[in-house]
């Protein structure tokens, strides 16, 4: 029983937004094959009818795409990908400055900590996005 | 059709009614959470659909028949209790149930016993109480059955066998099989479950999807049980 799940909400939305998670993140690739109903189901510790539909949900999106023989397969659009990904940092972008807001601090100097904050981390972060690029390019091909 | 079916189902004992009137259908390919307080006719309902007890009035009926030999081809049951001769080890257990269940899938068995380092050699009188509900849920879940009921089955057994035996009720999961059970340890089976029924004094409460439960009343099934039936 690997996933933990929350309490306020159904299991099967914070199933399909873990997979889409996966997804954008770049663990499951584009055109990838994704395992079984069954066998996702047991790596997550859940029931298969609700993996099911956190899979259904995937493909209402366009994220994953099921091949009437051959199983289920995360999209090579990397177009639909890149748009939920930037629905993903939105969102937590939202969340962030809504926290700055209770703070009560002005946008000029949420913009100038989140600079100092970047510049701090400076190396390991710019190190991280060149490998993300690298990531990327090997899905195109 | 339903695999199990409840028509104003009516069972007494003298003066205590245990199942008032209730209906109930489960559809395969689910795994169903039969929940209830102490005493609100979990095992009642599980013992009428096995024809161990005969309702005083309704009907009870799984795969459209009446609970009979037939029935019990295709329904594996753990009891709430025990009730394997406790002078039989479990190589022998596995012949007697090999010689009774044409679905019996002995290689299963032993793929679990060895899971859970249940040795064939060990008789059930030597076993501790939980290796004891370890092997008898391993030889119920062994039968390739069209209906599991099982009444309380992961109460006296580890958090690390629990495990385990909720992802066999997952590996074994069937499109055209439906599991029952019955529990108090809401939080542990929640997310293999996707249908639950609540039931108190004897009349079904509730029966819904687990992620129904959640999406409209923003908590888990565990916390929405402990709210309805708040002492």
């Amino acid at each position: 029983m690997e996933w933990s799940f929350r309490s306020d909400q159904p299991i099967y939305t914070q199933l399909a937004e873990k997979l889409r998670m996966e997804i954008v993140s770049g663990r499951y690739r584009p055109g990838e094959r994704l395992a079984s109903v069954r066998d996702m189901a047991l790596e997550a510790g859940v029931n298969p009818n609700t993996l099911q539909r956190a899979l259904q949900e995937l493909e209402r999106e366009g994220m994953v795409r099921a091949q009437r023989t051959s199983g289920r397969f995360v999209t090579e659009d990397l177009q639909v990908i890149a748009q939920t990904k930037k629905r993903f940092a939105e969102e937590q972008i939202r969340s962030f400055l809504e926290a700055m807001g209770k703070l009560g601090l002005p946008e000029r100097e949420i913009v100038s900590l989140l600079e100092e904050a970047l510049s701090r981390k400076g190396g390991a972060a710019s190190e991280r996005v060149s490998q993300g690029e690298k990531e990327d390019e090997h899905g195109n091909t | 059709m339903a695999i199990l079916e409840c028509s104003m189902l009516t069972k007494r004992f003298g003066s205590t009614t245990a199942l008032d009137d209730v209906s109930l259908r489960i559809e395969p390919g689910h795994i169903v959470g039969l929940l209830g307080p102490n005493g609100s006719g979990k095992t009642t309902m599980l013992k009428l659909a096995n024809g161990l007890l005969t309702p005083n009035s309704g009907e009870i009926r799984i795969a459209g028949m009446e609970p009979c030999r037939e029935t019990r081809r295709i329904v594996s049951y753990l009891p709430d209790r025990p009730y394997l001769a406790d002078w039989m080890n479990v190589r022998q257990l596995l012949d007697l149930f090999e010689d009774f269940y044409t679905d019996f899938d002995r290689p299963r068995a032993l793929e679990m016993l060895e899971k859970l380092h249940i040795s064939e050699e060990m008789r059930i009188r030597e076993m501790s109480k939980g290796t004891r509900e370890k092997a008898q849920l391993i030889l119920v879940m062994s039968r390739r059955a069209k209906l599991y009921l099982l009444d309380e089955p992961i109460g006296g057994v580890d958090p690390a066998t629990r495990d385990y035996i909720l992802e066999t009720i997952i590996r074994n999961y069937n499109p055209e099989a439906s599991v029952v059970i019955s529990t108090h340890l809401i939080a542990d089976v929640e997310p293999v479950l996707d249908e639950v029924v609540f039931i108190s004094n004897g009349r079904v409460f509730l029966h819904k999807t687990t992620d129904e439960i959640r999406e409209e009343s923003g908590k888990s099934v565990d916390q929405y049980f402990r709210e309805v039936f708040r002492c």
